[in-house]
């Protein structure tokens, strides 16, 4: 009788995993009355279950993480107590605090299923989760539980922990962030209440007959307002010193100026002349500035822009030494080491193959993720990743000096912290202070002589152009446009480092794309079978046999062909890197490339498209030809970015798809193929030599060199918590049709940053007016300079929404 | 009018009162996750959960 095994996929009859809320395809496995979609989901629902943990269901709906493409880890060597000290945050030798990085956090019940764990793990004391930087801080007992056992455990229900060993700086990062809490609740509360304290001053109430009362109002106001001055505006005295020092004027220099200028002839007012001063206006002032640097501090931070390769490399190799496995830190790999690659990891050095069936995928390197086949004696390069069975491969490099990452030790990687330091020079604001600064020296000084005859006089009109002059519209606008922006782009899933990059994304003229996974889509492709018309019987073979592979191109081939119901196979044998042999019902089927189906023809040299040959019975059907697909809106992305930019692609792979890529991209536009990771850093480089500023859109860890060395790096991502190389920018594949949206809306808010400056210019020179009469009174300082501050705020936060709005973007 | 100035003193030391705190919460980490307490609030607590285990166990049992 003929076994016949039908898939229930009829639309209206739809089952959906309990436990990761998948819809359920190939398998459906009952328990509880449950409906899971994989052994995997059943395994996790037994465990909580079993613990009673199951509360986990009731929170949110299948919160599970799915466990089809779940892979066993070997977590040995967590037990290496080098290693295991790098991880861990402090012990004492019986307890013991550990913080570990969870992507795949996403809803409350996997906060709760996480704060749970003790009960899953009685050596765990407590674990808490913070959410949005998706970490989880565990304290455990180090004689009940260990290290390796928690990570086992956090991976056996679905939340594989992302182990990684060059993530100590975040600590410095929480400092500077509480640090700028502490400032604005200071400045804060001290702007409030010199504020009430100098009511009277505002509403011109008569005190006569109790002097001291005035006094005593405005000597409070002076203490309240040191901790503004000493404390919280001394960001700005050593941002100003420090660009000082290296000889450039950034915008904090005229603040700094402006803000002790204030303080100054505060202090001076009311100890010498008995006058109320302008302490409302500096604390005021000081507020405000730090609420905008707040508002610019946005910063994603479940989104890292500093990985390299080490991120994605292992932490931990297997190798074999006098016939013996053991677990080493990946940094004491050294040349001569016989490791063992299992399958999906990742060979962390050029290597000699040794013994076992290599079956690498490349896709880290060349972005191209069709296994290649190797055998022994080969050279595997490091950023293979081992699909099948073991292998035993023989280190012939160091980790750092291997193919790929040799790229890290090119200085477009050292120039790190310069380069930040660099990107503050070239911002709109510091531009525009270096001259500002200068005329409004020259002008105070031109102001004091005026009035050279009284001294009085003389100081107060040099110290009022000062104070009217500081250019706080300017510096509020920026960090308010640049901030409001960067919150626009993060919720159309394009996430920026930080503001500078907007500035420099607008300054772009050159555009270079990735090819594969960048434009095109990473885990589809469209298929096409080309020669006799094949029959359903036919089809349903084709489906059967590749059902069982997990080769890409058997997946793509699967995923084409419309047919439910699946036969059992007689017989099956996979020859990496030739194909797929099967026996169905008597028929012999062939599926592979055109050497393997046919032994008489030769591989066609020249011929660069991926096709996948078929015989049935012996005789050659025909073959599929499986190409990229490409990400929609890309045609009209080209398109509209052509007019004023100069684009170009350069793709690791090889022609196959040039006549495709020129029908997207014209005969103006570069094209180059075969690219190493090193060809993509060098061509950016020579771009940049001509004087261009060039975008670079990429994806993989290839790309790594061109996006550091790019003037802005932006990395295109399927799932922004997975791992991207060091970028500016992380982009949603979703949004890449809204990349010429990105590009014009950072023009725009750079053009808003100029207008607003023009509107406090005009403010400023009102305000030159009063204060070259030496005319300024508190009163019009409390009046004018809050109110060009709010102007500028106001006015950067709402146009930038109207233009957004205008675009779609919100 | 000395009477303003203690007023003044005592409104300070309260709004002091307040920094202080604020400062406090700061320091000890209030600011650095504004998310997931939100949602933690939210969660049963473990004795009703467990008790609500029981009973239906025992609702089970009488059923036999």
């Amino acid at each position: 009788m003929e076994q016949l095994e039908v898939l229930e996929r009829k639309t209206e009859t739809k089952l959906y995993c309990f436990h990761c809320g998948d819809e359920c395809q190939d398998e459906i496995i009952h328990i509880d009355e449950k409906i899971f979609c994989c052994n995997g989901c059943k395994t996790v629902y037994e465990i909580l279950n079993n613990s009673n943990l199951c509360n986990y269901y009731s929170i949110d709906e299948s919160p599970g993480i799915t466990r089809k493409h779940y892979i066993q880890r070997n977590y040995d060597f967590l037990n290496d107590n080098d290693l295991k000290l790098k991880l861990i945050d402090f012990s004492n030798g019986q307890r013991t605090q550990l913080t570990l990085d969870i992507p795949q956090m996403h809803c409350s019940s996997c906060i709760w299923i996480l704060e749970n764990l003790y009960k899953l793990n009685h050596g765990i004391i407590s674990s808490k989760v913070n959410f949005l930087q998706k970490k989880i801080f565990i304290s455990y007992q180090e004689e009940k539980t260990s290290l390796k056992d928690i990570v086992e455990l956090l991976d056996s229900i679905g939340y594989e922990p992302q182990l990684n060993l060059d993530d100590r700086k975040e600590e410095k990062n929480k400092n500077e962030y509480r640090s700028l809490y502490y400032k604005i609740g200071i400045a804060g509360f001290c702007f409030g209440n010199i504020m009430l304290l100098s009511f009277p001053e505002y509403l011109s109430i008569d005190v006569a007959g109790h002097e001291e009362l005035k006094r005593i109002f405005a000597y409070l106001n002076i203490i309240l307002s040191l901790p503004v001055f000493f404390y919280s505006a001394n960001i700005y005295f050593i941002s100003a010193w420090k660009g000082l020092k290296k000889k450039f004027i950034n915008i904090d220099v005229p603040l700094a100026l402006g803000i002790a200028v204030l303080f100054i002839r505060s202090i001076v007012e009311i100890v010498f002349m008995n006058d109320a001063g302008y302490l409302d206006s500096l604390s005021g002032l000081v507020f405000f500035l730090l609420i905008g640097k707040l508002f610019q501090n946005k910063t994603y931070e479940t989104l890292n822009f500093e990985r390299n390769y080490k991120s994605y490399f292992p932490i931990a190799v297997t190798i074999q030494k006098n016939k013996i496995e053991t677990t080493i830190p990946v940094e004491k790999l050294q040349i001569g080491d016989r490791l063992i690659i299992r399958n999906n990891e990742l060979i962390p050095a050029d290597s000699i193959l040794i013994k076992g069936n290599a079956n690498i995928d490349y896709g880290f390197v060349t972005g191209e993720s069709i296994p290649i086949n190797k055998v022994n004696g080969e050279v595997v390069y490091a950023g293979g990743k081992q699909i099948g069975s073991a292998i035993e491969v023989e280190t012939i490099k160091d980790v750092s000096q291997s193919y790929l990452t040799q790229l890290w030790n090119n200085k477009a990687f050292r120039k790190d912290q310069e380069h930040e330091q660099e990107s503050r020079i070239i911002s709109f604001a510091n531009t525009v202070s270096k001259y500002f600064t200068i005329i409004i020296l020259a002008l105070a000084v031109i102001a004091a002589l005026i009035w050279h005859n009284n001294s009085t006089l003389a100081f107060n009109a040099f110290t009022a152009v000062l104070i009217v002059a500081c250019p706080c519209a300017l510096a509020l606008s920026t960090p308010f446009a640049l901030g409001n922006t960067l919150r626009i782009f993060g919720k159309n899933k394009f996430y920026l480092k930080n503001t500078f990059i907007i500035e420099k994304l607008a300054a772009v003229n050159s555009i270079v794309f990735d090819k594969t996974g960048t434009i095109t889509e990473n885990n589809s492709s469209s298929v096409e079978f080309i020669g006799e018309k094949l029959s359903d019987d036919e089809k349903t073979f084709i489906k059967s046999a590749v059902r069982n592979s997990t080769h890409p191109l058997s997946t793509a081939i699967f995923d084409s062909i419309d047919s439910k119901v699946i036969k059992i196979i007689n017989v099956y044998d996979e020859l990496p890197g030739k194909g797929i042999y099967a026996v169905i019902n008597d028929n012999e089927i062939k599926l592979g490339s055109k050497f393997f189906i046919n032994e008489n023809q030769e591989e066609d040299v020249n011929d660069f498209s991926t096709k996948v040959f078929l015989s049935i019975n012996r005789k050659v059907k025909g073959y599929f030809n499986i190409t990229n697909k490409y990400r929609d809106g890309l045609r009209e992305t080209v398109s509209e970015l052509e007019r004023n930019y100069e684009l170009a692609i350069l793709s690791g792979d090889n022609e196959g798809e040039k006549e495709k890529l020129r029908n997207f991209f014209g005969t103006d536009n570069e094209l180059h193929f075969r690219q190493s990771p090193q060809d993509k850093l060098d061509f950016i480089l020579q771009l940049q030599e001509n004087g261009r500023k060039v975008l670079m859109i990429g994806d993989g860890l290839n790309d790594a060199g061109a996006l550091k060395q790019s003037d802005v790096g932006i990395s295109v991502s399927d799932n922004t918590n997975n791992f991207s190389p060091a970028c500016d920018g992380i982009m949603d594949s979703e949004s890449f049709y809204r990349l010429k949206d990105f590009i014009k809306f950072s023009n725009s808010s750079m053009k808003i940053i100029f207008s607003s400056f023009v509107l406090s210019l005009i403010y400023n020179l009102i305000g030159l007016g009063f204060a070259f009469t030496g005319m300024l009174s508190p009163l019009i300082a409390a009046i004018l300079m809050p109110l060009s501050s709010v102007t500028a705020v106001v006015f950067t936060t709402v146009t930038t929404n109207v233009l957004a709005k205008r675009r779609g973007l919100i | 009018m000395s009477v303003i100035v203690v007023l003044i003193c005592a409104s300070l030391l309260v709004a002091t009162g307040f920094l202080i705190a604020y400062l406090w919460a700061v320091k000890h980490g209030q600011y650095d996750d504004k998310y997931t307490p939100s949602v933690r609030i939210l969660f049963d607590d473990e004795k009703k959960s467990e008790d609500r285990n029981k009973k239906s166990v025992v609702k089970n049992n009488s059923d036999f």
